[in-house]
């Protein structure tokens, strides 16, 4: 009896050679982990690198010392650009264009897509496409004939909009504005034909079916075209260096590079403070919205 | 409430015609269920009653009105979806009000309203969840309540039942044929499922390839088919067809079914097919309940004849059994104790009482 006994418990201590999905699984892990670390560190060392240099002085940066620590920490690159009323022009250039050209995307590319996703007219297809194509015309080809366009309509009307922060509220839409309606078109697109239907048998217009179903139900979508179109405008450097030229008309990523490379003088520690800086609202906002778009995503998903 | 009329109602796709001339008269308090093969062109036409498809000629009355150019939302009508189409992001209780708050309807009715559906369809407990934190018959109790606050002129149900599965399906039918009995509101079902037509109908339309192959009430179309595809469809097994034709012997007409096998026409079908032409192809059309085993004290009218025995299927309270007869296979139903076994020998009887008798050609029921 002891001996069958013994037998027994032995058997299920075998190693599974084949088809065991618990050890495939750990494998996958492991390579995910493995290749997850590997580009984290990648993409982490360069904003560490900024961290680390914003908190040298000048003469730390350029002394001949191990450049990955700190041995006089200061922040007198924060205190230099906080304190100046140049930096903070920059910030305020950058954060107004930056708002009011996601207000004006938004306005534009959701009842743009909602158009063309579900009111079926006459050549609808076709403008869809049309409007993605758009978006693959890249900005350095553009920005020659759109700077003449402003020329000429300045002569024209004598309305200068060339080197005034606000001619940047025309121009970033037409980067965003393409992108975020094939984007809001996608998703409206995944929201089936009879929820519309039932709205309008409920006896709701076009309107109220875009602002009472689709857009909460595509909130998740709307989330990510406001992230995308507030990253577009914020890191756009193209468009602002070409269009703008005087210090108080700069936005900030074009500001910092203009006003603090004097000649062939780096200002190192200033940059990188300015760039830390600079980088911050996009972080923020992907911080406190990612987990609006994640909570949006798995909104009821348990069973109650 | 309304009666609801449609007269020679056409849609056409480009080239396709849907939906080619229907003539339909629905009255008021009437459940109608438009039955058919998935293509015949019902959910077009419900789709048509309901404004969300353009006519392409025809019209159509909701309680006598011309609503042909009349928005979906000025018809008062309500639909219910195969897929519920619950808003994601409503309660239960927002889902169902949605109508009459876009109606700016007071909040005491529309509380109320609420409140009394979710109680006659049993959803009280859930009427603060979401869609997501359902179950499938509770997002169709739903669907239906948001239909019934409306106390609309007509219902639409387009497949309804066909998400859930099959035991659900029985459970949820019923609910709907109690609620119909309670709000009596006009209705117009849409279904690909025999059964649940025939369950829940007060009548039958049977369209198949864009037209009304018949209209009648279950028992109607069960016992008095008027075409083949009707006689088919309607009907779980399906009524068999036999090739055979008549025949005068010794002065009595005889159905001959194979050169073996030719039975006298009881007498009532003696005289109804007294015109039909001689020793022409016909199809028997028999169901599966006419078939059963022979007993010692046949009725007139019920023939015997011997078969070997393909299949069998053991169904609990009857047994299916399944021969072939000249190259047609034939089902009939038999007692459990019958002695049915697969590839056993068989004395069945066939009751001609019942039997239909069809024109091969065109399907018309003689």
């Amino acid at each position: 009896m002891t001996s069958t006994a013994v037998i027994d418990k032995a058997a299920p201590t075998r190693t599974v050679k084949y088809g065991s999905m618990s050890r495939d699984r750990a494998w996958a892990l492991r390579w995910s982990y493995f290749f997850l670390v590997l580009f984290a560190i990648f993409s982490l060392v360069p904003p560490f690198y900024m961290l680390i240099t914003s908190l040298k002085s000048s003469a730390e940066i350029s002394a001949a010392t191990n450049p990955w620590w700190v041995f006089h920490p200061t922040l007198e690159n924060y205190v230099g650009l906080l304190t100046s009323n140049q930096f903070l022009t920059f910030f305020r250039n950058s954060a107004l264009v930056s708002i009011i050209v996601v207000t004006i995307t938004m306005l534009i590319s959701v009842p743009a897509a909602f158009a063309l996703a579900r009111m079926r007219f006459w050549g609808s297809a076709t403008l869809a496409t049309g409007v993605f194509l758009t978006y693959l015309i890249p900005d350095s080809l553009l920005f020659i004939p759109l700077f003449k366009m402003f020329a000429v309509f300045g002569d024209w009307t004598g309305i200068q909009l060339i080197n005034k922060w606000y001619v940047l509220l025309l121009v970033y839409p037409t980067l965003t504005v393409p992108f975020c309606t094939w984007i809001m078109i996608g998703y409206f697109a995944s929201i089936p034909k009879e929820l519309d239907e039932a709205a309008i048998i409920d006896g709701a217009s076009w309107f109220q079916t875009l602002t009472r179903i689709f857009i909460p139900v595509a909130l998740p979508g709307l989330i990510a075209a406001t992230i995308f179109a507030f990253t577009v405008s914020w890191a756009q450097f193209l468009y602002p260096l070409v269009f703008t030229t005087s210090t108080d008309q700069l936005v900030l990523p074009v500001g910092i590079i203009t006003t603090l490379i004097k000649g062939d003088v780096f200002n190192w520690g200033q940059i990188m403070t300015g760039a830390l800086l600079g980088a911050a609202p996009p972080l923020i906002i992907y911080a406190f919205l990612m987990d609006y778009y994640i909570a949006g995503l798995t909104a009821g998903a348990t069973k109650g | 409430m309304a009666d609801v009329t449609l007269r020679k109602v056409i849609k056409r796709y480009d080239d396709v015609e849907a939906v080619r001339g229907i003539d339909l008269d629905i009255a008021d308090h009437e459940f109608v269920v438009l039955v058919g093969p998935s293509g015949c062109g019902k959910s077009t036409t419900l789709r048509m009653i309901a404004g969300l498809e353009d006519i392409t000629d025809g019209d159509i009355m909701i309680g006598g009105d011309v609503v042909n150019d009349v928005p979906p939302k000025d018809r008062d009508i309500a639909m219910v979806f195969q897929n519920y189409a619950l808003y994601p992001h409503m309660t239960v209780a927002e889902n169902m009000s949605f109508g009459l708050r876009l109606k700016h309807y007071p909040k005491a009715e529309i509380t109320s309203r609420v409140t009394e559906a979710a109680r006659m369809l049993d959803i009280t407990d859930l009427i603060d969840r979401k869609p997501k934190q359902l179950s499938g018959g509770q997002r169709q109790r739903v669907a239906m309540g948001r239909a019934i606050v409306r106390n609309p002129k007509v219902f639409l149900f387009d497949e309804p039942l066909s998400n859930l599965d099959a035991k659900l399906r029985v459970q949820m039918r019923i609910e709907i044929k109690k609620v119909h009995q309670k709000v009596r509101t006009t209705t117009v079902y849409v279904t690909h499922d025999q059964v649940e037509a025939m369950t829940l109908a007060d009548r039958v339309v049977v369209m198949n390839n864009g037209r009304i192959e018949q209209i009648g009430t279950p028992n109607d179309l069960y016992h008095h088919p008027a075409t083949r595809f009707v006689a088919g469809f309607i009907g779980s097994p399906a009524m068999n067809f036999i090739p055979c034709r008549l025949e005068e012997t010794a002065g009595i007409p005889h159905l001959r079914l194979t050169d073996r096998i030719a039975f006298p026409l009881p007498s009532g079908r003696a005289a109804r097919y007294q015109d039909v032409a001689r020793n022409e192809k016909l199809l028997l059309g028999l169901r599966p309940e006419h078939i059963t085993e022979a007993s010692a004290h046949p009725e007139p009218g019920v023939e015997a004849f011997d078969a070997v025995l393909d299949v069998t299927e053991p169904m609990g309270m009857e047994t299916l059994i399944y021969f072939t007869l000249e190259g047609t296979e034939i089902c009939g139903r038999v007692s459990p104790n019958a002695g049915a076994r697969d590839g056993g020998p068989l004395r069945l009887a066939v009751d001609l009482n019942n039997m239909h008798l069809l024109n091969e050609v065109t399907g018309a029921v003689l």
